[in-house]
Order: C-alpha cells, then structure tokens, then sequence
C-alpha cells in the first residue's frame, strides 16, 4: 500500500553535494544529509553550538514563540553535563521492572479499548492516548493528568496550516507555570518537585531552569512518539505477515524496535549554530549562520546500511541516529524505548490483523524537500487474536 | 561455558559465566552498572562501552569499522574500548576483565 511508504527524501542530494539547504523564516539552515558528516558536526559542539537565543536551534526556528531555554538541550558542554548528570537517573528509570509493569497496564488497557472498536483513528484513539498516559509515569504525576493532555490534541504548539502557533505554546507553558507553583506549595516525589529540590553547580534550580527541563519533557516526546507508535501501526497494515513473525519470534522485539526508529527517523533533523567560519562537506558555512544535523537522512545512508529504504526486523547491527547522537542524544530515550518495546509486544499477543482504510498523511517542506513523518490521522480497523 | 569480570566505576568486581549471548546482556542480566545497552546491541548507543584489559585484547578481537567509528567520538575511549554488545560470548574470552567506562 503506498500510503504506507517511507520514501528516502533526501537520497538525490546527499549523493551528489551531501548537503541541502533551505530557508525558515528569513534564517537559513545548511541541512549536513551524510551518516558520517551528522555524527562529526553532532559531536562538535565547539564549532557547532546548541547555546543559542533559546528556540533557533530548532528547526522551524521557535525564537518567536519563546524564551525560556530548554534544559539540557540548548546548553553546550561542560554546563550541559552538569544538568545531564542531574537527570540521567530520573530517565532512566523505564528501565526499571515495576515501571515496565505500569507501562504495559496503560498500553494493554488502549489496545483493548482499541480492540473493542469498529474503526479507530490511530492518531487520535491510540498513540495520541498512549503517550499521554505514559507520560504520567515519566513525571511521576497521577493518572487523570493525562486526561488534559489528551484534550490538547497531537499538536500543542502547531495549529493546521501554521507551522508554530504562539497562543497555543503559551497554553502549555503557562500549564507548567501552574504545576510549579503548585509544586512549591505541595512539594511531592513527582518530576516538578524533584527538580525544585535539586541543585547544580551547588545552587538550586531557578524556577526558570525547571520550566526548561519540563518543556523539553513535554515537547520532545510529543509528535515524536506519536509518529513512531501510529507509523509502526501503518506497517503492519502494509505487511500482513509480521505481526505473526514477531510473535513467535519475540526476541527480535529490540531490533524491531531499533530498525523502525531506523526507518521512520521521527524527528526529521536538529540545528546548530556555527560558532566561527568554518566548511561542512566542503561548502563554506559562516559564523552565526545555522546547520542541521538530519538524522532522517543519515538513516538512509547508503555508505552505512545495506538495504537502506527496506525494513529488516532482525538489523543486527544499526548505528542508527534516530535518537540523535553524542552529547545530546535523546534523554527521553530510554521510556521512549519501553512504549515501543511494550506496544509490540501487546500487539502480538492480542492483535491479529491491522487495516489502514484512510491515510492523511503529515508531509513537512523542508526547502528543496518534501519528507513524509506521519500522519495527521490514520484510520485503520484492528482485529483481535 | 565463559567466566567473566566485570570492573564497575565503583571498583566493584563482578565475575559471572555464560555460553552464549553478548558480552551486553550478561552485563545487564547481572545488573552490572554503568552498562545499560540501551539500543538492544545494535551498535548505536554506546551504552555498552568497556576497556578490556591490555592483556586480554588478542583472545577479544578487534571491533568491525562500524564499532570503530562509533567509539572514535566516544570522549572516553582509547585504544582498549569496545563496545561490548559486540562481543559474542564463546569460549575464546574465558577469563577475560572488562572495565565499565565512566
Ligand atoms: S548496546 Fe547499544 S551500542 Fe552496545
């Protein structure tokens, strides 16, 4: 089914010059689209900053829609280890078992809700729930939470049509304005309250700085997720047979796992700023001018995966960047990992059959390109076991 | 069957055996810290990473240019670096000490 296609967007130009170039709002992004090129310049962080005015390293730019710096992710080394070090254990803790139990509880409970349907939209029944709720685990707050969140739709700072809505960010950031003040007045073992309580560099965390870190929880592993879950979904739709090859093969879980994040890169790619004149593949960049680590093309990269525009289940060996990579890789990792552990694993065991019946899919204009990284809704009926 | 150890941060040492697996999951079925292996042992997180010792590095084998490339941005790695999902478990590494890197 061709509504279930991935196509490499960028295989032409990272063959011929390696680099794409495009345009966001009068401030243009040298987007590096090589394996290798994406690795190097991730790593560099002196020539490549992540400090930046807070929301231009994104891409589209989100300078417009705030100022509140997200923490740890627009804060270059040696600083930036200092506020990594404090989270590293909290993000870590999906890999705990009694966090896993709860995972699979939320999970197992969407699918047979799913299950019980007719006809679902797997955007908006199913991984938009699914992340919801599962993001309740992560900052340790409780369950109905999660029923706000759904409320907000798959998309908090964009609106249809508008890349980057500010009256619809500042619903989020002013949520989270709340949930602090209510964390200083009620301090409790939830995330809010962890990092009111923690210090770095021996000084407490700013208000500001908590507000940062949350932002980045909140937004990172929105879209992100919710594009992983329902693509994974369309998959199955297209490949009948896989569901049944997982379950009597549920080992290969993880680098089933591994090789869709591969796949279907669900953020598209990550800027810099270049702090002195310096090249990329050999094309001039200059100083306070911007670059894009493009993990989604990197992901394809011939040079480094055999097959590449294929899904191969049991990809054993597959330096994928799909998390991103070096310093900044994907704190959100680890949990974001577990959803898609979990869900393939439920999915097996209980679903027999997927049937994509509508696609609209979510198409992002990256200049010269056209990427596919989603869908804005997918309808689909599943089938029970 | 293999006997391994492992040296964590904390100096503590682990010694555990196996027949098969990577060197990745015994760490992680014995819950040696600092060892996490995050992506499943596909070779993208680094996750995974440990020095063998000097002396065993002829009986572990060198890593494939894959592994190479990884740990050449790794900030820790020298020239005893691996990262471990990509070592089997055989026979051929019976006895052999690996230090969790950080
Ligand atoms: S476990 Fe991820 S690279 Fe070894």
């Amino acid at each position: 089914m061709a509504k279930c296609k991935f196509a490499d967007a960028f295989k032409e130009e990272r063959e011929k010059s390696g680099i794409g170039k495009m345009d966001d709002q009068g401030d243009p992004v040298v987007m590096l689209l090589n394996h290798k090129d994406v690795r190097k310049a991730a790593h560099n962080y002196k020539a490549f900053s992540s400090e930046a005015v807070p929301g231009r390293i994104v891409v589209p730019s989100e300078v417009n829609i705030r100022t509140t710096r997200q923490i740890p992710f627009e804060v270059d080394p040696p600083m930036h280890k200092e506020y990594r070090s404090l989270l590293e254990a909290w993000f870590k803790r999906p890999l705990q078992d009694t966090y896993k139990e709860k995972l699979t509880t939320i999970i197992g409970t969407v699918l047979d809700d799913v299950l019980s349907k007719d006809k679902v939209d797997v955007v908006s029944d199913l991984a938009l729930v699914i992340q919801s709720r599962a993001l309740t685990l992560l900052l340790n707050v409780p369950f109905d939470k999660s029923v706000k969140w759904i409320s907000w739709g798959t998309h908090v700072f964009r609106s249809e049509g508008e890349a980057l809505d500010g009256d619809k960010a500042a619903i989020l950031y002013n949520y989270i304005d709340e949930e602090i003040d209510n964390a200083i007045a009620n301090p409790t073992d939830n995330l809010y309250s962890t990092l009111l309580a923690a210090e770095v560099n021996g000084k407490k965390l700013t208000k500001e700085e908590v507000k940062g870190v949350l932002i980045l929880t909140f937004a990172g592993g929105r879209d992100t997720v919710i594009n992983a879950l329902t693509n994974m979904m369309s998959y199955f739709s297209a490949n009948k047979k896989a569901l049944d090859y997982i379950r009597s093969k549920p080992e290969i879980i993880k680098t089933a796992v591994e090789e869709f994040i591969r796949y279907f890169s669900p953020l598209t790619h990550m800027g810099r700023v270049v702090t002195e004149d310096t090249t990329v593949c050999e094309h001039a960049v200059k100083a306070d001018s911007r670059i894009s680590l493009c993990w989604a093309s990197a992901n394809r990269d011939e040079k480094v995966f055999e097959n590449p525009d294929e899904v191969i289940l049991e990809r054993k060996v597959n330096p994928h960047v799909g998390f991103g990579f070096s310093h900044h890789n994907c704190l959100g990792a680890t949990h974001a990992r577990q959803i898609m552990r979990i869900t393939l694993k439920l999915l097996a065991e209980k679903v027999s059959d997927i049937t994509v019946l509508e696609a609209e899919e979510n198409i992002e204009n990256l200049g010269e390109f056209t990427r596919k990284v989603g869908y804005n809704s997918l309808k689909a009926t599943f089938k029970k076991r | 069957m293999a006997k391994i150890t492992f040296i964590t941060s904390s100096n503590e040492k682990i010694t555990v055996a196996a027949t098969e697996g990577s060197v990745m999951e015994l760490a992680v079925n014995n819950n040696v810290q600092g060892i996490d292996g995050d992506c499943g042992g596909v070779c993208s997180c680094a996750t995974c990473h440990v020095f063998v010792a000097p002396e065993d590095v002829d009986k572990v084998g060198v890593a494939s240019e894959i592994e190479t490339d990884m740990l050449e941005l790794a900030d820790d790695a020298n020239e005893y670096s691996r990262l471990c999902c990509q070592i089997p478990v055989t026979d051929a590494i019976d006895n052999v000490v690996f230090t969790v890197a950080k």
